[in-house]
């Protein structure tokens, strides 16, 4: 089953290419570590997921580039070219010559109905390519106007026009110290519009990633193109093909269900977070050996304790004891309740790992039974070099803390109508705002009552 | 990739415009060796094909073959237009592209707004409408001028309100000089004031400009490179005041600090016409640093206003240029930056510098600067293009709105 990517805006198309890049080096890579019929299926999977075969040879992404001004995408797809491994099909971009200056309304009023047409019939092209076509994943920002006003719009035409496809939006959340000033209000607007259109949203922090890159790859001067690379290891961690839980000798044949549904048992949780351990310098790499059991332990913490990374993770947060019947407002504080998880395994020996850790009914919210709320995929061939590794996708508690944080500081710029002006001039009224405040209110306080 | 059309009013307008082509010639040509016509180009020259004399088509692609700035020079008195028609950028400008008088304004607003404006209405209407069908997409009007005299004043304003009535869509950035304390002109105050309200209405953003700070910035500079210190010498080429490998041998008196000016102007586009990792066009500096639509008068500073011999930058060198960029030193108003509150910040930077350098500065200042209560973390960032090889190592320019306690 085929994935088609729509890669919006700046951010949207520098990480777009950074997952493909990742995705290309991993099936050619000889660091598979398992059999060679086990290797060559995996990336025949990975091929039909994600690339269609052209006629040059040289594999073509499902992919659609759309922004509103040209240097980005020229600059995409010109560095996928000059790869020689991989490229897009020079056919299914699409661009404008003036941006959307940061405002979401500019994208979402303006840009959006100008442009639907052309950008659909893209879509619709690249879908009609694949043979069985398993859904579609979007790459935007919240803090600029393409991406985000744009991009909710889109997605809202993808849900229009493709009813019963799986729609997953993988939203990068910007940095807490401004990378734009309006980036709160961008943010509230495309937040709750996605809420109403999309399957879920899987969330990725300008802020965190930083971090790992800091910390854990000792990069000393970040630039972007390190933070997005990190990104689109963990992408491609959980995107690549993978044996389900249910067993049998093939790869999943439904990668976006297969993720979603039991991920996403309540219209109401739709937020998902995404670790990924280990992560370091790839220097480091020859020099370091991995136990299942102690990444496992780390991962179940980093869960609990609400930790971004494998250092730095408070080993004193517990789950609340079993038996004693303690309402859920009584939950020790900073503890991270689950509604599901899934988590992935790639690499040596990943049969004998025990994720009896996982299954512990005190992770979980009271109304769904434990069984139902986790969820284990294993796979013995190694990703991008790493001999094991674990991506952990949870519905759980990561994101309240930042989006309440959002949500208050647009509120506070709201309360003085600071730069309403400029959303207003193209379509966006005070009410359209007010709306979206409720709308995320409400599901800040479903998180929070977990 | 968009256009921008530069109109220059007044003498002080064409005298900044004219320093301001050059650079932009010289920064395409570092960047440009192939000498090819391309879109970074294209978003203020056009491409003429001259053989066929000055009404020759434009060319938009290929080799290039003779460009022409896209601009408008209007003056009500001939004397600085056709000195710039005899120097060596009268092949950069198109003879239908100005509009001159004899007598000039005499330093009165009145006669320069009401009169030629009226008089010269059709005439500026007629060509603003032909530049801007040479555009593709024509993004922003620059109007350069100052506001203490009669014609920059005055005709400059009626300008702006023109464009406003003519093209409502596009941008209107106006760069305007304000006359310092020990002003020349006697009737300054009130060719100032006038201007103001014609600013406050419309125009979407003014970066005001006072000659006090310009000739500060002059001053220090010739310090430092008169002063001479132990292994620092100074590069030449890369003072933020230097016109130095144009073809001109004289340096005229404002020449230094029309050249600041001009350096502002061309940073604040090279987003426009660069790609960088983090764009910053024109219209979101406009979205994120005007919170009410009054409030877009911004403040604006450089760093560095030269480089050292020594090409390595390390970090506390750019740190210091971060730091150097809020204090008054670098500013071009006169303005407290440390006292005063902050409505909105916006950082631009060129060259060699990264994401993690510009978040660890940005952490760095903010307990020292005060942001209005529901803007707190007011920044807005950009980095959209590495610098060609012979100008500075990292030049960054700031804009902030706020206001000042005086």
């Amino acid at each position: 089953m085929s994935i088609v990517t729509v890669q919006l805006g700046q951010c949207g198309n520098q990480i777009g290419h950074e997952l493909f890049s990742v995705l290309c080096s991993d099936i050619r890579g000889t660091h598979g570590l398992c059999s060679k019929k086990e290797n060559e299926s995996y990336q025949e999977s990975c091929k039909e997921r994600f690339f269609s075969e052209e006629q040059s040879g040289v594999p073509a992404a499902r992919a659609v580039l759309v922004d509103m001004e040209p240097k980005v995408i020229s600059q995409t797809l010109s560095m996928a070219a000059r790869s020689g491994l991989w490229k897009y099909n020079s056919h299914s971009h699409f661009c404008q010559k003036q941006g959307s200056g940061n405002n979401w309304a500019n994208g979402y009023c303006v840009h959006g109905p100008r442009h639907k047409e052309a950008i659909m019939e893209l879509v619709q092209r690249e879908a009609e390519k694949c043979d069985l076509l398993g859904g579609f994943v979007t790459i935007m920002s919240m803090a600029g106007g393409t991406g985000s006003g744009l991009g909710a719009f889109v997605t809202q035409c993808l849900r229009d026009a493709f009813p019963t496809s799986f729609l997953l939006n993988h939203v990068i959340w910007p940095y807490g110290t401004g990378e734009v000033i309006v980036q709160n209000y961008n943010s509230v607007l495309t937040l709750s519009h996605l809420y109403h259109s999309a399957d879920a949203l899987l969330v990725h922090e300008n802020d965190v990633i930083h971090k790992i890159c800091a910390q854990l790859m000792n990069i000393k001067q970040i630039s972007f193109r390190d933070v997005n690379q990190v990104i689109a290891h963990q992408l491609g961690s959980v995107f690549q093909p993978t044996h389900t839980a249910g067993g049998g000798s093939g790869y999943s044949r439904n990668p976006l269900g297969d993720l979603l549904e039991p991920l996403v048992p309540h219209p109401e949780f739709r937020m998902l977070g995404l670790r990924n351990i280990p992560q370091m310098a790839e220097s480091s790499l020859a020099f370091s050996s991995f136990s299942w059991p102690g990444l496992i332990k780390h991962l179940r913490q980093i869960l609990i304790a609400n930790a971004h990374m494998e250092e730095g993770i408070d080993w004193q947060v517990r789950p609340p004891q079993p038996g004693s019947s303690i309402p859920s407002t009584n939950k020790p504080l900073h503890f991270n309740t689950s509604i599901a998880n899934l988590v992935v395994l790639r690499g040596k020996d990943v049969h004998s790992v025990d994720l009896g850790s996982f299954q512990d009914p005190s992770l979980y919210t009271s109304w769904l039974n434990p069984q139902d709320a986790f969820t284990a995929w294993k796979t013995p061939r190694a990703f991008n070099k790493y001999e094991k590794s674990a991506a952990l996708v949870s519905n759980s508690q990561f994101l309240l803390k930042p989006l309440d944080s959002i949500v208050g500081k647009a509120w506070n710029m709201f309360a003085s109508k600071a730069y309403l002006h400029q959303y207003t001039k193209f379509g966006i009224q005070e009410e359209d705002f007010l709306d979206c405040f409720t709308t995320l209110e409400q599901v800040i306080s479903s998180y929070t009552n977990l | 990739m968009t256009q921008s059309v530069v109109v220059q009013v007044g003498q002080c307008g064409n005298q900044v415009g004219c320093r301001f082509w050059d650079l932009a010639l010289r920064e395409h040509a570092a960047v440009n060796k192939k000498g090819i016509y391309d879109e970074a180009l294209s978003s203020f020259f056009r491409n003429v094909d001259t053989r066929s004399g000055d009404n020759g088509p434009d060319i938009y692609k290929g080799k290039i073959c003779s460009l022409k700035a896209r601009a408008l020079l209007i003056d009500m008195e001939e004397g600085v237009v056709n000195e710039i028609l005899q120097g060596p950028l009268r092949d950069v400008f198109d003879s239908k592209q100005l509009i001159t008088d004899v007598s000039g304004s005499g330093n009165n607003w009145a006669v320069g707004h009401k009169i030629y404006g009226c008089q010269y209405r059709e005439n500026i209407v007629e060509k603003l409408r032909k530049t801007a069908e040479h555009c593709d997409c024509l993004q922003c009007f620059f109007i350069i001028h100052s506001m203490g005299g009669g014609t920059g004043s005055g005709l400059g304003t009626f300008v702006l309100n023109l464009l406003e009535e003519e093209f409502p869509e596009v941008y209107r950035f106006v760069t305007s000089v304000y006359p310092s304390g020990e002003d020349d002109v006697v009737t300054s105050p009130y060719n100032s004031v006038l201007a103001m309200k014609e600013l406050n209405e419309h125009a979407d953003c003014v970066l005001p400009i006072e000659n006090e700070s310009l000739f500060e910035i002059v001053n220090k500079i010739h310090q430092m490179i008169n002063s001479g210190k132990l292994g620092s010498t100074v590069k030449q080429n890369s003072l933020v005041t230097s016109s130095a490998g144009s073809a001109k041998t004289l340096e005229k008196p404002f020449d230094a600090m029309n050249n600041i000016v001009a350096n502002l102007l061309l940073n604040l586009t090279s987003s426009a016409r660069f790609e960088g990792s983090l764009n910053m066009d024109l219209n979101e500096i406009s979205m994120n640093l005007v919170p009410f639509p009054r409030l877009h008068y911004l403040v604006s500073s450089l760093t560095p206003l030269y480089t050292l011999a020594d090409v390595n930058v390390p970090s506390r060198r750019l740190d210091q240029m971060f730091s150097d960029a809020f204090s008054r030193d670098h500013q071009l108003i006169q303005a407290d930056p440390k006292h005063s509150l902050y409505l909105a910040c916006a950082l631009l930077v060129r060259g060699n510098v990264q994401v993690s350098d510009l978040r660890r500065n940005i952490e760095r200042l903010k307990p020292s600067l005060h942001f209005v209560s529901w803007n707190q973390e007011g920044w807005k960032t950009g980095s959209p293009s590495p610098l060609p090889a012979n100008r500075w190592d990292g030049a960054k320019l700031f804009f902030r709105s706020y206001i000042f306690f005086v």
